[in-house]
Parts: structure tokens; C-alpha cells; sequence
């Protein structure tokens, strides 16, 4: 590991004037991502500004039936939050599929949607990267790929986005509240996480510098009756091969309202725009589920090793929603 | 920098610490407490697991800048002078070490839990301990282990 300077300055703009200012400066969260990076010099900041005393730890309620989480809201605490568990428990359980107990109670709100991809290649500095060196080459495309995109991905990079609290954001149309040099922006979690394209090197929308404040998570009266499945190589302590988030509000047999979002299968948290609509106004049944799936995941383009990921996502999306419909008629 | 940190009820400084380096490495080659193991160094293992203002941390991946202030309690901070806490007592009945290498980590996580959940399910023992990995015992005698500290705790 290269040295470093690393500072906890008094305030946020500070902060963000600080590593806007220096193109090698990097704001320090819990450090579960960062740090290994760093260890595996994958990430080589010469300054690191600590925000995890600046971001707010608290879980504040919004007049809307919301939530608005700090920042600096641990993923153990966030978890826990009793609001939490009552009106988004998809939030609560995909943050529980994720990591150990000793690195949710580190790791951060806004450094968990930062992570980086867990792209053997791209965190093993001795092979082709795109991601990590633009121009290298991609050395996933034709190697191990099992993990990798079946959607959205392009020549440059097949990577997928690790975390699973981004997946169960994206279906609950989060707001990502930023701090920028310009002042303060929002940005729908959804698109928070951009597709490769041409630019592998750049996971997400925001600019250098900016950061993370806070997380809105708008009131949603089915949130309730939502859910956070993943499928991994091991029963626990691993990152999703296949992951679904999904809320459902169901009339007379019929969907109301719903909301989908997967994980591992894009560079991003794949919501389920075409699935939803598919199913709105629909007899909340299997075969209408298993339809909607499949509409979303038509244009999949597995690679050599990863073709399984689209049966297990079209699988278990329509396994959650019929577990979903199940509990909403008991309702 | 001079690092100030609480461990084990005691208020200790390092001096020449650079914030870069592992609160791990500090506790282990400056403040004398080999205690908690370094294995893997990247959150994967759980063998460096100490409370850092009471929860349970991979140290290993926590910065000494980020320490300073705040409390630390290390598996040397569990027993009561010569008598073993309850946990570690039945590592060693229930021969739950081999090497030993994963059992600091270990003792540390089933104490948070047996604190949290005084009489855990199977599946909450295993789901708490999912971030320590053992080379040695194939994990049966290490459930054991948690299983009769919570009987007799
Ligand atoms: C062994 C292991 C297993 C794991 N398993 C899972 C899993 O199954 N599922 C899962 O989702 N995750 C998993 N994780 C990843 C873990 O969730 C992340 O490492 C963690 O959430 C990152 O949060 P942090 O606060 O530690 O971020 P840091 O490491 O501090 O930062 C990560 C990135 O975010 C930036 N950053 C931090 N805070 C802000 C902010 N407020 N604004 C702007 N930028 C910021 C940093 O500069 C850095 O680039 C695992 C990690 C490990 C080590
Ligand atoms: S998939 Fe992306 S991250 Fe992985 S090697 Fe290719 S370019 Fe790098
Ligand atoms: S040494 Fe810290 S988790 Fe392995
Ligand atoms: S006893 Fe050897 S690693 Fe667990």
C-alpha cells in the first residue's frame, strides 16, 4: 500500500472542497471497500477524507410516510431500524444477505452504493482490466465470467454492480441527495449507476468530489409487502449470483402497483421497468408473472458461462411475486 | 501522529502511528495485544475481529486515524483476570481449537451474539458466524461450543 495523508475535516464543505480540489483524494466511509482496494492497489489515493464524522447517522421520518437515511447510517444499524423493517423490510433483508455482521457494522450508506465491482480481474492488478487501466482490454470477456452481466453490458465491460442494498434503492425509487462543488443535487438511485458503454471506468453519474449525503426513500403504503431474494454459491457471506427486490400491491386479484429491481445481472441495478408494466392491471398469477419476467429478460446476452442467470432471474422473480400475492390476499 | 484509543478500559496513546495503517496492526505490534489475528487483512476471514465502541469490526480494514477517540475491547478484554469468560471457557471444553488461528475472531463474534441473543437458534449461530472462516474444525465443535456457552451463560 502507498502512503497516504488522510484528514477529518470540521465540515462537509470543506470536505468536498477538499478531494474536489485534488484529482487523488478520496472520501473514507466505513473503509471495508476502500481500504482492501487500496491493500490490493487497485485504489491508490494519496489523501483520504474521513466523512464518517461529517454524514449524518441518523433515520429521520419524512411527512410523506418516508424515510430519510444518513450517509453515515451504518448498514448494521439501517438493518435493524425498526421503520425500516415495518415499511421497507425488502431494504432490510437485502442489507442482511450482504457481507458479515463485522463489515455491516462498518460499512456506510453512501460507501455501500460506491463499492466497486467484484470482478475477479478488475481486482487483480496484474491482469487487463478495463475498468481499472481503460484500454487494457477486458480479460472477463473470454475468462471467468460466471458472475458476470447478461444485460446491458458492452465489449468494454461485462462487470456487475456488487451491492445489494443499490438492488432493493432502485426498486423503491430512492432519491440520492449529493453535495457537490455547485452546491446540493438529487439523483434517482436508479440511475445513480450508469451501463459501461465506451466509459467502463466510470460506475456511476456523479462528478469527482462530489458526495453523499443522503438517501430519501419516498413513502410507498405497499413497501410492507416487499421482499429481497438472492441466490449465491454458499449459504451466506457472498455476493449475489442473482438477486430480486420486489413490492407488490394487489386489488381483487389484480396488481395494483409494483415494483422490480435486479441484481447481478447489469453493470447496474436492473429495475424492472418492462416486467412492472407488463403486470399493472394484471391477475397477480404465475403464468402472468412468469410472462412479465420474461419480457424484461428477452434481450439478455449471457456470455459462455453465466447463460444460467437468466432462467434463475426469470425463476425468481416469479417465485417472490407469487410469495408476495400470497401474503397480500392473507392481508 | 500520537493515537489516542481506549482498549480494554484502559486509555492508551501510540505515539509515531501513521492513520494509514490497520487499527489491527496498531493493537497487535504497538500496544502488545496479539490477541486478535491477522489472516486475510481484507474482511473475508473474521480472525481480526474485535468490539469497536461495542459491535463487533473486521480491524483489519479499519484505518488508525478512524480509531482515535474511540474504544476498542480485544479478545484479551473478555476474561475476568484469571477466570475465562464463559465463551472462551467452552472453546476449550467443547475443543472448538485447533490452531487456533480463527478462535480469537470467533470468541469475539459468539460473545457479541450470546449478548445480543441469549439463546440463539442454530441457524442464528451460523448466520452470526458467517464471517469467521476455521481451516481446522469443520465448524461442528465451534457451534457446540456456542451452544453450551448459552446453556450455561
Ligand atoms: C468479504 C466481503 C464480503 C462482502 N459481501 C457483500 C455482499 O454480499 N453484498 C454487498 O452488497 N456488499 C458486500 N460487501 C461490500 C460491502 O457492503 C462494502 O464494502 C461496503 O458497503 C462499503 O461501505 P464503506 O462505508 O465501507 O465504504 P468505503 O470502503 O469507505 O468506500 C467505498 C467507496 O465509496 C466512496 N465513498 C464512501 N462514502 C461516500 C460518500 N458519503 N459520498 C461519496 N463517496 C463515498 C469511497 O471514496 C470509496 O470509493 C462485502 C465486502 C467484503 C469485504
Ligand atoms: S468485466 Fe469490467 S471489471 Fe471485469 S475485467 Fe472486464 S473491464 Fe475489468
Ligand atoms: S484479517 Fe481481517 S477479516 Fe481476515
Ligand atoms: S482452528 Fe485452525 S482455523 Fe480454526
Amino acid at each position: 500500500m502507498i502512503p497516504f495523508d488522510y484528514r477529518r475535516p470540521d465540515d462537509i464543505g470543506t470536505a468536498v472542497a477538499t478531494v474536489t480540489g485534488n484529482p487523488r483524494a478520496a472520501f473514507l466511509g466505513g473503509g471495508t471497500n476502500l481500504v482492501d482496494h487500496m491493500k490490493l492497489g487497485v485504489a491508490e489515493p494519496e489523501l483520504l477524507v474521513d466523512v464518517t464524522g461529517l454524514t449524518s447517522r441518523d433515520i429521520e421520518r419524512l411527512p410523506d410516510g418516508g424515510l430519510r437515511v444518513g450517509a453515515g447510517v451504518r448498514n448494521s444499524d439501517l438493518a435493524a431500524d425498526p421503520l425500516v423493517r415495518e415499511r421497507f423490510p425488502v431494504l432490510a433483508q437485502a442489507l442482511l444477505s450482504g457481507a458479515s455482521g463485522q463489515l455491516r457494522n462498518l460499512a456506510t450508506t453512501g460507501g455501500n452504493l460506491l463499492q466497486r465491482t467484484r470482478c475477479v480481474y478488475f481486482q487483480d492488478v496484474t491482469t487487463p482490466c478495463n475498468k481499472r487501466e481503460p484500454g487494457q482490454g477486458c480479460s472477463a470477456l473470454e475468462g471467468y465470467h460466471r458472475h458476470h452481466a447478461v444485460l446491458g453490458a458492452s465489449r468494454q465491460c461485462v462487470a456487475v454492480h456488487p451491492s445489494d442494498l443499490a438492488v432493493a434503492l432502485a426498486a423503491l425509487d430512492a432519491v440520492v441527495r449529493v453535495q457537490g462543488p455547485g452546491g446540493e443535487r438529487t439523483i434517482p438511485a436508479e440511475t445513480l449507476h450508469r451501463l459501461p458503454g465506451e466509459h467502463p471506468e466510470r460506475d456511476t453519474v456523479l462528478e469527482h468530489g462530489e458526495l453523499i449525503t443522503a438517501v430519501d426513500l419516498p413513502g410507498l403504503p405497499f413497501g410492507p409487502r416487499s421482499r429481497y431474494r438472492k441466490a449465491r454459491d454458499r449459504a451466506s457471506f457472498a455476493f449475489a449470483l442473482v438477486s430480486v427486490a420486489a413490492a407488490l400491491d394487489v386489488a381483487g386479484g389484480l396488481v395494483r402497483d409494483v415494483r422490480i429491481a435486479f441484481g447481478g445481472l447489469a453493470h447496474k441495478p436492473w429495475r424492472a421497468r418492462l416486467a412492472e408494466d407488463a403486470l399493472r392491471g394484471r391477475p397477480a398469477a404465475p403464468d402472468e408473472f412468469r410472462a412479465a419476467a420474461e419480457a424484461e429478460l428477452a434481450d439478455a446476452q449471457p456470455l459462455r458461462d453465466n447463460g444460467f442467470k437468466v432462467p434463475m432471474a426469470r425463476n425468481m422473480l416469479v417465485s417472490v411475486l407469487t410469495e408476495l400475492s400470497a401474503e397480500d390476499g392473507a392481508a | 501522529m500520537r493515537l489516542n484509543v481506549t482498549v480494554n478500559g484502559e486509555p492508551k496513546q501510540a505515539d509515531d502511528v501513521w492513520e494509514g495503517e490497520s487499527l489491527l496492526y496498531v493493537l497487535r505490534e504497538r500496544l502488545g495485544l496479539p490477541g486478535s489475528k491477522n489472516a486475510c487483512e481484507q474482511g473475508e476471514c473474521g480472525s481480526c475481529t474485535v468490539y469497536l465502541d461495542g459491535v463487533p469490526v473486521c480491524s483489519c480494514l479499519v484505518a488508525a486515524g478512524q480509531a482515535e477517540g474511540h474504544d476498542v475491547r480485544t479478545v484479551e478484554g473478555l476474561a475476568d483476570g484469571d477466570t475465562l469468560d464463559p465463551v472462551q471457557q467452552s472453546f476449550v471444553d467443547a475443543g472448538a481449537v485447533q490452531c487456533g488461528f480463527c478462535t480469537p475472531g470467533l470468541v469475539v463474534a459468539a460473545h457479541d451474539l450470546l449478548h445480543r441473543v441469549p439463546d440463539p437458534s442454530d441457524e442464528e449461530i451460523r448466520e452470526a458466524l458467517a464471517g469467521n472462516l476455521c481451516r481446522c474444525t469443520g465448524y461442528e465443535k465451534i457451534l457446540d461450543a456456542v451452544r453450551n456457552a448459552a446453556a450455561t451463560s
